[in-house]
């Protein structure tokens, strides 16, 4: 039986309660929109990409514990990263929360959204916690219209 | 609202409630076999009959008994099988029309559900009697399953919807209603009970205020079925419709009644098998009702078990189910009401079985997370009603739902999970 707190780690807690990079980007080159229809999350990411490096990023929207934290743990990693590294980084963080098979190394790239591995457990909150991701990788297509994970 | 109940003495709940109409839930339960299971090692405490509803052994019994002994093809075959078939399929026809008192088993339709239902309505009598400029006038706390088929019959006849607004309790504004009705008004359709948010809706007075200007009115009655007794002739409404499986019935079953003047008028829904006289190249016949409404081969053992259903709840008796519902919902709504960071949508004064809430600081989504550890089955999210939650300025609740089958100490396992809840994110 998957227990609770592999899921509600205290570090997603805590993301959730206070999310970092919680802003709308003035200076964003990039955005795009994501939108979770099974349970109404709806989060605008933005990214600031100087030649292809992520100079700032940042994300505004609701939703729920593990999709905000999500959110927020991605603009921390991804800050300074090129936008090749991001998409790299999004197919080993799908990898974990599917609980798919990871090559080595895999874990130590993902560093600290390692916390996430107990979302596995969890089946239905497989979409909450890349809905983020998946605005991201919309938003480097610079694609217009809104993201769904159904 | 909130404040009221949580002063509300523990004292005012007769002792015996549990009790209510002289039937034993405890007993009743036993009736419910998927009630018996341990879900992630706990007892199971399904509180999403909204969503839909369990199925008593008797339920289970006759659609099984339908394939093992009856199956055939009905209204077709000269065979003994196919006549048994008939007969019982229409016996459960004559079963829903005494459930809902009808004034003939020719006005029901069976359907798909509810969805159906509607469907049906909109692209039959709304096709043919909506134009340029018309006006279909629905409610604020419509189920996406009566905006969606209006917005299709809108947008292909270049037609307007029009939606009566609700107040912070959820419920229906009856002045503003009346004051929608405009000449230009061609279809009502209306929610008999909230799904997102309980509310019931005034139904007689909106049916006198919509036929006073002659426009027919349509009832969306998926969550009225299962808790309160339905008349449609003392109602007068013009259709009724709702889904066999919130009323401990199977999926994929519903009702249509809609009175026969109309229905008769109506063009067919779909063309097929069994919904005609005689079809040349030429020219098709159809069939007389219900069944020009009726086409392919129907859902036989879906309605016999609907009809097993009705006979079920009959024998229980429906008030008694209703009081007993409504003595869990104010129970719920006093334990739920009293937790610290809780507030409830959807405190209208008339409500029935449904109770919507929110947490500070916690998504409903995680809501729906944690309780399920515990064995317990809510739902979370929009509840197929987005507009209502927009009204509400959420993003989504958590619903717990009552049915015949639920206790008092389901109530209070919820209410520990939610104090669960608020530790986890404490």
């Amino acid at each position: 039986m998957p227990d609770l707190r592999d899921l509600y780690q205290d570090v997603i807690l805590e993301h959730s309660k206070a999310p970092r990079n919680f802003r709308e980007l003035s200076a964003a080159n990039h955005k795009a929109e994501g939108y979770n229809p099974l349970c109404g999350d709806h989060f605008t990411v933005y990214v600031d990409i100087d030649g292809d490096s992520i100079r700032d990023i940042g994300f505004q929207g609701s939703g729920c514990a593990i999709s905000k934290a999500s959110a927020s743990m991605m603009t921390q990693i991804l800050k300074g990263k090129s936008t090749a590294e991001a998409e790299q980084l999004f197919a080993r963080f799908h990898k974990l929360v599917t609980g798919a098979p990871t090559a080595n190394g895999d874990q130590t790239e993902l560093g600290k959204l390692a916390v996430f591995s107990g979302v596995s457990e969890f089946p239905v909150r497989v979409k909450c916690a890349t809905l983020a991701w998946h605005t991201l990788h919309a938003a480097l297509e610079g694609k217009q219209q809104t993201v769904s994970t159904e | 609202m909130t404040s009221v109940a949580r002063r509300l003495p523990t004292v005012l709940r007769p002792p015996q409630a549990q009790n209510i109409g002289g039937f034993d839930v405890e007993k009743l339960r036993r009736d419910f076999p998927i009630l018996k299971q341990k879900i992630r090692g706990r007892r199971l405490v399904y509180l999403d009959n909204a969503a839909t509803s369990q199925k008593p052994q008797a339920v289970i019994d006759a659609i099984s008994h339908y394939y093992e002994r009856d199956n055939s093809n009905v209204h077709r075959g000269v065979h003994y099988l196919s006549e048994r078939a008939t007969e019982e399929f229409e016996n459960a026809r004559q079963t829903v029309q005494r459930f809902i008192n009808a004034a003939s088993a020719s006005e029901i339709i069976f359907t798909r559900g509810t969805t159906e239902g509607i469907n049906l309505v909109a692209q039959t009598y709304g096709r043919t009697h909506v134009g340029p400029g018309d006006e279909i006038l629905v409610t604020a706390l419509e189920h996406h399953s009566n905006i969606v088929p209006w917005q299709l019959l809108r947008d292909e006849k270049g037609a307007k919807l029009r939606v009566a607004p609700v107040n912070d309790s959820g419920e229906l504004l009856l002045e503003e209603f009346e004051k929608l009705l405009s000449p230009r008004t061609n279809i009502v359709a209306v929610t008999h009970i909230s799904n997102a948010i309980g509310t019931v809706i005034p139904l007689r007075q909106i049916i006198e205020m919509a036929h006073r200007r002659n426009v027919p009115v349509l009832v969306d009655g998926a969550q009225a079925v299962p808790h309160l007794t339905v008349d449609v002739q003392a109602l007068d409404c013009d259709f009724y419709t709702f889904s066999s499986h919130k009323l401990y019935g199977p999926t994929g079953m519903g009702v249509l009644y809609g009175k026969s003047a109309l229905l008769d008028a109506m063009p067919p829904y779909q063309g097929g098998g069994d919904m005609i006289s005689s079809v040349t190249f030429e020219k098709t016949t159809y069939n007389k009702l219900p069944y020009k409404f009726e086409a392919g081969t129907p859902h036989v053992a879906g309605a016999i078990g609907l009809g097993a259903a009705i006979d079920y709840v009959n024998a229980l008796g429906i008030e008694n189910l209703a009081a007993h519902e409504h003595d869990l919902l104010a129970y719920a709504t006093e334990k739920v009401s009293a937790l610290p960071g809780i507030r409830v949508i959807g405190t209208a004064k008339e409500k029935a079985a449904v109770l919507s809430f929110v947490l500070d600081g916690v998504h409903p989504h995680d809501v729906g997370t944690i309780l399920d550890q515990e064995g317990i089955a809510i739902r979370t999210g929009h509840h197929c009603a987005q507009p209502v939650m927009q009204r509400f300025e959420v993003p989504a609740t958590a619903r717990a739902s009552f049915a015949l089958y639920n206790t008092r100490e389901e109530v209070d396992v919820l209410v520990e999970g939610l104090q669960r809840v608020q530790e986890v994110f404490a």
